[in-house]
């Protein structure tokens, strides 16, 4: 099949977190390429680039030095030109409240970061086959809100 | 919608000077091969009008598969969830392993798993847009009961439907939201 690779990026200020994230992400079935970024200020100085290679869906921690990932949230869909960009919140577990007030905001998925790497895979198996689905089969993306 | 495609796609190919024929499920079939350049060219002319050019045959079909279930589940009569497999293998004259095996092949999740998210989908824009209780929006979607269209919905999203209802609202009074 020669349908593109899923451009995935990951903000997330813990190293640990970034490789398992990317060690699982290669266990998923659907093609991708993945960017890394260590906080919300590299994610924003990436996206705003001019010739910036849009990724089709963000992960985002929340608690990062410098700028969170609520900040980089408001400001990625305050801007028109990231309309097409799913976020997915990356995060340990809060409240229902919590989680409520990201999609709010304009998250798209909420994902508890789970304690083990099967785990992982399947949660991001799940998000990028349904997030491929509101990219490929017409379906509305403000409507696309998946906490899992 | 079908037939305003056909026309844009008659008139530019028209335009082209490129040989076709249409047939009668509004595929394009062309009499000679095409170039690569003379293919970027169509793709150009039909991405205006949104269309685009799918070169895979199972692409396509998976294409069809989909349009088929999404028919089926806008139908206002009813069809419950059993005879998705007997109406898709007789519309698309292909056996329902085959179909289900192809689908899953190219989109990485399964015919069922489709059907799911499409009705939740449905679910979601009915709840938002015409402000029908959860009750009729279940009997719409051929649901046994509310309770199973809530637990659908929740195993789906990973919310319940009224927390969607009430997440949509508040974001659409969100200051400087785009959507």
């Amino acid at each position: 099949m020669n349908q593109p690779p899923l451009h995935v990026l990951l903000a997330d200020d813990d190293d640990d977190d970034r490789m398992i994230f990317k060690d699982a992400l290669e266990e998923v079935r659907v093609k991708t390429r993945l960017t890394l970024v260590k906080d919300g200020i590299q994610l924003m100085d990436y996206l705003l680039q001019d010739d910036c290679d849009y990724p089709g869906i963000v992960f985002l921690d929340l608690n990062m030095p410098r700028k969170g990932g609520i900040e980089c949230l408001r400001e990625i869909r305050s801007d028109k030109r990231f309309n097409n960009i799913s976020l997915a919140i990356y995060s340990t577990s809060a409240s229902d409240g919590d989680i409520e007030d990201t999609f709010i905001k304009g998250a798209n998925v909420y994902i508890r970061k789970p304690n083990d790497f099967a785990s992982l895979v399947k949660i991001l198996e799940d998000v990028i086959t349904i997030n491929w689905q509101y990219h490929n089969s017409d379906l509305n993306r403000e409507n696309f809100v998946l906490s899992i | 919608m079908v037939t305003v495609c056909k026309i844009v796609i008659q008139e530019q190919l028209d335009k082209l000077g490129i040989p076709y024929e249409l047939n009668t499920l509004g595929e394009v079939e062309f009499q000679d091969p095409i170039s690569i350049a003379r293919r970027e060219e169509i793709n150009v002319m039909l991405g205006k009008y949104g269309i685009e050019l799918l070169d895979d045959q199972k692409i396509i079909f998976v294409q069809r598969i989909k349009d088929t279930i999404i028919e089926l589940i806008n139908l206002d009569e009813k069809v419950s969830s059993a005879k998705f497999s007997d109406y898709l293998a007789q519309r698309l004259n292909y056996s329902y392993g085959h179909i289900s095996k192809l689908f899953s092949d190219v989109t990485y999740t399964s015919i069922e798993n489709f059907i799911i998210l499409q009705k939740i989908e449905r679910a979601k824009l009915l709840i938002l847009n015409q402000s029908l209780t959860l009750t009729e929006v279940a009997w719409k979607l051929n649901y046994s009961s509310v309770q199973h269209l809530s637990n659908q919905f929740k195993k789906t999203t990973g919310i319940t439907p009224t927390a969607f209802q009430r997440i949509i609202k508040m974001r659409r009074l969100q200051p400087g939201q785009n959507s």
